[in-house]
């Protein structure tokens, strides 16, 4: 019997809610007048909602990332009048389609999950956001029904309508931000309830002044406002009673929300990179046809490439939202680098160590299908050892006592090695990090010089100005480190790790400019032989979203974890049989059981694409994916 | 001289490192590194070998070449021989490594600083936050330099009085009865403690000794008394200030977000 994909969603999505239904009725058991929480049957309500959550996001993270970079190949098909680019693009909102039912089915059981066990705290976060809540269903239609039109109308929307069709992406992408922006709001409310006194409502000042006289009847209006500046934080709630004092507007636009809206949003090109990139190497492994393999060659390098544009800036976001954490409560921040979390932050320098050494381990990779780029495969070993180094800088743990024995200690006369200990500091780290990220642009500069011969006159000023700009660049954000040791804290977060950002960003940006302008006119000397790539390579993608998927997992711990045994920080006691923080042992475990569920979902929704294009060649149609991908990059 | 293969390379450099790090960075650069960071460290170098012999098939067939010529090739069966006997040798050795070693118990499992409480206290009044709270004699640095010196004074004698058994003459941790306390004395002089926490932190720590530190992350095991059952807290907001004076160090401080 032949059975359409739609009707097999169907299907699939009956069981699981069947499944669902069965997995809960039990609760339903309970004493439901007037109940804080109620128990999920079997693993408790925290690790209920912690994987509808965190499977929600992943998904959630894929459909926003995804047609970001999918609008920009578009538009670049578009303007270079090259199908492939088109098509590919095409072949990546098809992706999105799949999950896009998943990630609101899984939205719904988050719903169901936190107002069954959560009722109070919901009802406190409904009455205080309930009409962002109306707002983000509003936008939900939107993103539908324009990812609808978006996808379906691809092909009939060529030509002259390509403008329009563009037009659609690009609301597609508003659509999406917005949704994430909102629910944003609700989640980082929980952790910093609090803003800042300029940005706050005139309301909320007046209210928030008429609490210090009561609690302090020495004080007067002019007196209450000393040391008041437009960047003391204030919270928004009454100090005494707890209830919400704020305008919704100061809720959404609490301290830490700005700062998770943009980490998340470059985090989800680099995880939307990362699966189609996956998703194209399984392509590439189980292919049979030279042209197969050229094209999910060709995928699996975009997908990549863009994981790696998104992941270059990611370190300074995340950076500046551990930064925003300490502005907001020091307790919290060093909770998070310094006490309870700070393993996780070990764990994280590792992961993101396997995602730096396996983004060049592939670009490396692809210089060996690019003929007469031999001769940059010198630099490599001085590349990996420099690679190498700062990895092992970033992952050095301040303070050794957890994994040293007794005599280990006393050898070195502490918990911190007197020499390594320094690694611990973030001033090491953040140096480690971006000669790391100049390293990966080096591998890119070189993979992109592969099998070119540049005309330009200039070419070997040119080569020289960008090897002195890299190598004063680096010498530079050396110094800025050790100097970093010696300042005050604040001048080093505030203006030397800054500085440091901006030298590798600027090198970057002016060292891309003129390589363009040196290799505009350059000859081939050697085609990339797209497909032949080894297996290893392919591996190493898959790899990557793994670990992108596992540390997005982790720092969602750490993210809600802060704020320890409250549902809203300093506002609402978590009094329920969970309100402790998980062992980190216990939350890696959680996370990798989130991470195998994620991949099996995916692939299971991918496989029924394949599928499904498997049928349409066997009816004689022709494969969309034979696609060869030749030529340049 | 005939130049050494990809495999004898890869091999001298994952000795080399080793012995550079136990004997060289651990022995005459500075002090022994704990084992467990040499093992991370040794896994990245074995990393980065992999990774250098897997990028090009060339070379991954260079570095597996003596290997297979090992295995196989008659006139290496000497070799083979060698390895026969030293392969399980080598295990042996490292386990009778594993079961003969002295009782060495393992560190502290706490974690790497205390979490402070929201509030600031000192005996049961209420201080502040502890993000808001700050010295009340720091402003004489600026204000009134004469009455700040008579305060860091104040704050080296209260020290010297009180604090320098443990910490040191030198606020390096090395006082005289440091040897014999686990975790050993906090050490002034590294460049990560004094600048990573505000003066309030310290206060905290100073008032409520070892017996304040929270619930969670334990066991800490210090040995540091409830200082504000002897000190005022004049006295410690002193003491507080002679430790940046002394050390150079500034403390945490925060500058304007966004």
């Amino acid at each position: 019997m032949k059975i359409s994909k739609k009707r097999l969603y169907l299907i699939l999505g009956c069981v699981l809610v069947f499944y669902a239904v069965l997995a809960i009725a039990p609760a339903f058991a309970q004493d439901v007048t007037e109940a804080e929480y109620r128990a999920f049957p079997k693993i408790g309500s925290r690790n209920a909602a912690w994987i509808a959550a965190q499977l929600h996001l992943l998904f959630g993270s894929f459909i926003l990332g995804v047609p970001m970079f999918a609008v920009i190949i578009e538009f670049i098909g578009w303007k270079t009048k090259d199908e492939r680019y088109d098509r590919m693009a095409q072949e990546f909102i098809k992706l999105c389609m799949g999950a896009f039912s998943t990630t609101a089915l899984l939205g719904g059981v988050l719903v169901f999950i936190l107002i069954w066990c959560y009722p109070k705290v919901m009802s406190k976060l409904s009455g205080i956001f309930g009409p962002t809540m109306i707002f983000y269903v509003v936008l939900f239609f939107g993103e539908t029904f324009t990812l609808y039109l978006y996808s379906y109308g691809w092909d009939k929307m060529q030509g002259r309508h390509k403008g329009w069709h563009l037009f659609l992406g690009v609301l597609l992408n508003v659509w999406g931000t917005a949704i994430m922006f909102v629910s944003n709001s609700w989640l980082s409310y929980q952790t910093s309830p609090a803003t800042q006194y300029g940005v706050l409502s005139e309301g909320r000042r007046k209210s928030w002044i008429e609490e210090k006289l009561a609690a302090d009847p020495s004080l007067t209006p002019e007196t209450a406002m000393e040391g008041v500046t437009s960047h003391t934080m204030v919270p928004l709630h009454n100090e005494t009673t707890g209830e919400f004092m704020g305008t919704l507007w100061d809720a959404v636009n609490n301290f830490t929300w700005m700062p998770v809206n943009i980490h998340r949003l470059v985090g989800n090109i680099a995880f939307g990179g990362s699966i189609v990139a996956a998703y194209a190497a399984f392509r590439f492994l189980v292919a049979k046809t030279k042209e197969d393999k050229a094209h999910y060659d060709w995928m699996g390098y975009t997908g990549n490439f863009i994981a790696l544009c998104g992941l270059i800036p990611l370190p300074f976001l995340g950076y500046w939202l551990g930064r925003e954490i300490y502005m907001f409560n020091n307790t919290m921040g060093i909770n998070m680098m310094g006490s309870l979390f700070s393993w996780l932050f070990i764990i994280q320098a590792v992961m993101i160590g396997v995602l730096f050494i396996g983004a060049n381990y592939y670009l490396w990779s692809g210089m060996g299908r690019i003929q007469g780029a031999e001769i940059y495969a010198r630099y490599r070993p001085y590349m990996i050892t420099v690679i190498i180094i700062c990895v092992a800088i970033w992952m050095t743990p301040r303070t050794l006592s957890k994994i040293s024995t007794a005599s280990e200690l006393s050898a070195m006369g502490g918990a911190n090695h007197p020499h390594l200990g320094l690694f611990g500091l973030m001033t090491a780290k953040n140096t480690a990090v971006n000669i790391i990220i100049l390293t990966t642009f080096l591998s890119f500069l070189f993979y992109r010089r592969s099998g070119k011969t540049p005309t330009a006159s200039w070419q070997k000023v040119g080569n020289i100005a960008i090897s002195s700009i890299l190598f004063f660049a680096t010498i530079s954000i050396v110094v800025i480190g050790i100097v970093g040791f010696t300042v005050p804290t604040d001048l080093r977060v505030n203006v030397l790790t800054p500085y440091q950002v901006l030298v590798a960003l600027a090198v970057m940006a002016v060292v891309t400019v003129v390589d363009i302008f040196m290799y505009r006119k350059a000859t081939t000397s050697g085609t990339i032989n797209w497909g032949e790539m080894t297996d290893r390579s392919q591996y190493v993608l898959i790899l990557i979203a793994i670990t992108f998927t596992s540390l997005m997992g982790l720092m969602g711990y750490a993210r809600s974890g802060l704020r320890e045994a409250w549902h809203i920080f300093g506002v609402m006691q978590d009094t329920s049989a969970d309100a402790f923080t998980p062992l980190l042992s216990e939350a890696v475990n959680m996370v990798a059981i989130i991470m195998v569920a994620f991949f099996a979902l995916v692939g299971f929704i991918f496989w029924l694409g394949l599928w499904g294009e498997k049928k349409k060649q066997a009816s004689g149609a022709p494969a969309e994916a034979a696609v060869a991908a030749e030529g340049d990059d | 001289m005939k130049r050494p293969s990809l495999f004898t390379i890869c091999l001298i450099i994952l000795v080399g490192s080793w012995i550079f790090l136990k004997f060289v960075v651990g022995g005459i650069i500075s002090v022994p590194i704990p084992g467990s960071v040499i093992a991370m460290y040794m896994g990245l170098i074995i990393i980065a070998i992999l990774v250098h012999i897997s990028v090009e098939d060339s070379l991954f067939r260079e570095f597996r070449r003596p290997i297979l010529e090992t295995l196989v090739e008659d006139k290496r069966r000497l070799h083979r021989r060698v390895l026969v006997v030293l392969i399980p040798l080598l295990l042996l050795g490292y386990t009778y490594s594993i079961i003969a070693q002295r009782a060495n118990p393992p560190g502290s499992p706490r974690d790497a600083h205390p979490s402070p409480p929201l509030e600031l206290t000192y005996k049961d009044e209420v201080i502040g936050t502890m993000q808001d709270v700050v010295n009340p004699f720091r402003h004489y640095e600026k204000d009134d330099p004469e009455a700040f010196k008579a305060h860091v004074e104040n704050g080296k004698r209260v020290y010297h009085q009180n604090c320098f058994y443990c910490h040191g003459d030198h606020l390096d941790g090395q006082g005289h009865f440091a040897p014999y306390l686990q975790p050993l004395p906090a050490n002034f002089q590294d460049p990560g403690i004094i600048p990573n926490f505000q003066e309030s932190f310290f206060f905290w720590r100073i008032a409520k000794g070892g017996p304040g530190l929270p619930a969670a992350g334990t066991p800490w095991d210090s040995a540091m008394p409830i200082w504000e059952n002897t000190l005022t807290k004049d006295e410690i907001w002193d003491v507080i200030l002679f430790l940046s004076d002394y050390t150079g160090y500034q403390f945490r401080t925060f500058g304007e977000a966004h």
